[in-house]
């Protein structure tokens, strides 16, 4: 996968899944060790170009990229490319010409990082564009259930919450019906987008019947930052009707585990008492989340004459000490 | 030049019925004979032979940018585009800075074009003062002044009172008005079709719904006013039901569609190329589809290109952010020509759709080769496969999602008033 773009789960092929998830696993290892790093990406530049805001995604992109000892740049653009009076052709341009090694890139508006990918040499990373796609949050989300139950094939997958503005969603809908799994979206009527079982998901407005019998139940998290034109009513309302608590969990499998992206709205999308302890497995998320970002630019910005394998072998015995 | 014989050419002329093998003779801009094997002594021939001869092609939407945003367009380079893509005469929309809400407005841009554009221009007046949606414009001094119909285009009116007045008082000059039926709260944020692909992309869905509620108040508003109302760029299956049943209760609703929602589906999106992003938005399948067979069907009564043109450092940005609108004078032809090609319209038929029926809608000269017509005459090679590159183009812009694409059909050359303005070997000819 050296030199590709990860814009999206849609574009992988299972194997190309399999083969991230594989990487990440070997990558576990290296954030349990006293000294976290191994010299994989040593003068390589990592550059994190964030457009919107976000503490998690970008500290874990850069994480990662610090463990593989790439140097890494974070770059914050607030406000659009209009507001601006730059064009994202020439963002991009004005980045290529410091020769990054690879580019994190997370817009709040779908498409960005496949148009800066057309110009840039480097490959692309997409940490989130718009409503479209969140390829890491998703294979983050497949590795922790691999961690967790073993398999993906024959796992019902139940995803709550406002789906037609979740990226994460999407994502995981794409990776997880990969990987042979049932995906089921659930949610109020305003938040399923049209024709959402096009992407060969079912979709149900009554929670229950989508948890029933799920072996992984995951809550997206929900935008309460303005009700006016809101896909819900009241907080209150979307919390008893679509919130998760334990009472209503009962209807998915007795070893159902729990997935929220973070951050949590405690009471709203899940109820407190499920974000802490398991079956909520929320935590894992976020360690798997720096091990799977490394395997990913591992892979795409590693040594071009090394298979994945061979530079796993190469970390497990060369960190630093 | 005071004579030009069109010779050897297959004479395509819907309003007298007419596709044969025919000659025509021009004198002093007009058309002055029509006939078979015709010999005129002294005068300029253009040999026609294996290309149509029509009456020019008549653009009712397009996009001038003059006055006021003259690095997308002006008269000069917008008519140079229409020439070259086969059409003699374009009706300008009133979104210039100033808005074409005065008869001052209006007059420059009548001033300018008769300086600068190879084309005839018919400035489209504003039907409410600075696109506003508030207060009419004053639409007997404007017609006076040379408008030919009113619209608001993109800037919806959305209040229902203010519509039925503008309707009301349209009647009072006789002109057409216009409407781009979209209901802006529907629409919301919306910057593509609502259907699988915006569900896919994760970007905003505008759906079909938006542009049929409108047009369902402006057919109620026009049954109650009599107005004439013009419906442009009608993008969905459901439009053209309510339509058809208008049209059937009398009501006077006429419509056009553009080439690119007669041959682009949602689906072109798919790449985030902005030039994909127009209002009204691409549509599904089904939706083209029942264009192609409303506008056969005589439904929707003409085309147009709603020729949009915007710098491209304007539309190199986000999706959401890119200004909607795409190129369509010079590529509008050859798009279209489809329809011939796939038996959808006879060639008389597609020729009535660009030319006759915009000039009889608008009350326009032209559309007719008709001896004592003037003399604004298209010669079309239906079968001449070059490619488009929207750079090379007359057009200041290069907002096209057709750049780098093989095409087929173009127009050999065009003659306005009489003067070939364009050749295909010669390009623009101006004096």
């Amino acid at each position: 996968m050296i030199g590709r773009d990860i814009l999206g789960i849609e574009d992988l092929s299972r194997l190309d899944i399999e083969l991230i998830l594989e990487t990440a696993e070997r990558m576990q290892e290296i954030g349990t060790r006293e000294v976290k790093k191994v010299p994989t990406l040593r003068g390589r530049t990592l550059i994190n170009l964030f457009f919107e805001p976000s503490t998690r995604t970008q500290t874990s992109f850069e994480i990662a990229g610090k463990r593989l000892a790439a140097d890494v740049v974070n770059f914050s653009v607030s406000g659009s490319s209009v507001s601006k009076r730059e064009t994202l052709l020439d963002t991009a341009k004005t980045l290529d010409a410091m020769d990054p090694d690879v580019v994190v890139v997370r817009h709040k508006v779908a498409g960005v990082p496949h148009r800066l990918a057309e110009v840039l040499k480097a490959p692309v990373i997409n940490a989130g564009d718009g409503a479209h796609e969140h390829p890491s949050q998703a294979l983050l989300d497949m590795l922790t259930v691999m961690e967790q139950k073993g398999r993906i094939e024959g796992l019902t997958v139940t995803i709550i919450g406002d789906i037609a503005h979740s990226r994460v969603a999407r994502s995981n809908i794409y990776g997880f019906s990969k990987l042979g799994a049932e995906v089921r979206v659930a949610g109020p009527p305003t938040m399923l987008p049209p024709d959402i079982e096009a992407l060969g998901v079912k979709a149900y407005t009554n929670l229950r019947e989508a948890i029933e019998g799920a072996d992984v139940v995951m809550a997206l998290r929900i935008q309460m930052e303005r009700l006016e034109g809101a896909c819900f009513p009241s907080v209150r309302e979307y919390a008893a009707t679509f919130g998760l608590d334990r009472a209503k969990l009962r209807a998915a499998k007795d070893d159902a585990i729990v997935m929220h992206p973070g951050p949590v709205n405690r009471g709203v999308e899940l109820a407190h008492e499920l974000a802490d302890h398991r079956p909520s497995v929320i935590l894992d998320q976020v360690r798997n989340g720096v091990a799977l970002r490394m395997a990913l630019l591992y892979l795409v910005a590693g040594r071009p004459k090394l298979d994945a394998s061979a530079g796993a072998d190469e970390m497990a015995g060369g960190g630093e000490r | 030049m005071a004579r030009l014989l069109i010779r050897n050419g297959r004479m395509i002329d819907p309003s007298q019925g007419l596709d044969a093998r025919l000659d025509c003779l021009v004198e002093e801009g007009r058309v002055v004979a029509v006939d078979a094997d015709l010999a005129a002594e002294g005068a300029e021939i253009l040999d026609a032979e294996g290309a149509w001869v029509a009456p020019g092609f008549i653009d009712v939407h397009s996009h001038l940018r003059e006055p006021g945003q003259e690095y997308k367009e002006d008269l000069a380079s917008g008519g140079r585009a229409a020439v070259a893509g086969g059409f003699t005469q374009l009706a300008c929309m009133a979104n210039t800075d100033p808005v074409n809400d005065d008869p001052s407005v209006t007059k420059y841009i009548l001033d300018r074009a008769e300086q600068d554009s190879p084309a005839r221009i018919r400035p489209i007046a504003a039907a409410t003062r600075g696109l506003e949606g508030r207060v009419m414009t004053e639409m007997v001094a404007l017609k006076a002044a040379g408008a030919v119909a009113f619209s608001d285009d993109g800037a919806t009116i959305m209040d229902s009172s203010v519509m039925r007045r503008v309707l009301e008082y349209s009647t009072l000059v006789a002109a057409p008005v216009i409407v781009h039926a979209e209901d802006c709260h529907l629409r919301g944020p919306g910057v593509i079709n609502e259907g699988p692909v915006s569900t896919r992309l994760g970007l905003p869905g505008n759906p079909v719904a938006a542009e049929e509620v409108m047009i369902a108040r402006d057919i109620r508003l026009a049954k109650l006013t009599g107005a004439h109302l013009h419906i442009a760029h009608v993008s969905s299956a459901g439009s053209i039901d309510l339509i058809r049943r208008a049209r059937e209760e009398g009501v006077r609703v006429t419509s056009e569609v553009t080439p690119h929602h007669l041959s682009l589906t949602d689906e072109a999106t798919m790449t985030f190329d902005t030039s994909t992003r127009v209002a009204p938005p691409l549509r599904s399948a089904a939706d083209v589809q029942a264009l192609r067979a409303a506008l056969a069907e005589g439904v929707i009564d003409v085309m147009a290109t709603d020729h949009a043109p915007h710098a491209s450092y304007e539309k190199e940005v986000e999706f959401t952010e890119a200004p909607p609108g795409m190129l369509g004078l010079e590529t509008a032809l050859a798009v279209t020509l489809d329809l011939v090609r796939d038996e959808t319209l006879s060639p008389i038929e597609f020729v009535r759709r660009w030319s006759t029926n915009p000039a009889r809608l608008f009350e326009l000269e032209g559309g007719s080769l008709s001896v004592g017509s003037p003399a604004d005459i298209v010669l079309i090679n239906p079968d001449c496969v070059w490619t488009y590159d929207a750079a090379q183009g007359f057009s200041k812009s290069r907002n096209s999602p057709w750049t780098g694409q093989q095409m087929t059909g173009r127009a050999v050359a065009t003659i306005v008033n009489g003067r070939v303005v364009y050749h295909k070997d010669r390009g623009v000819l101006i004096q």
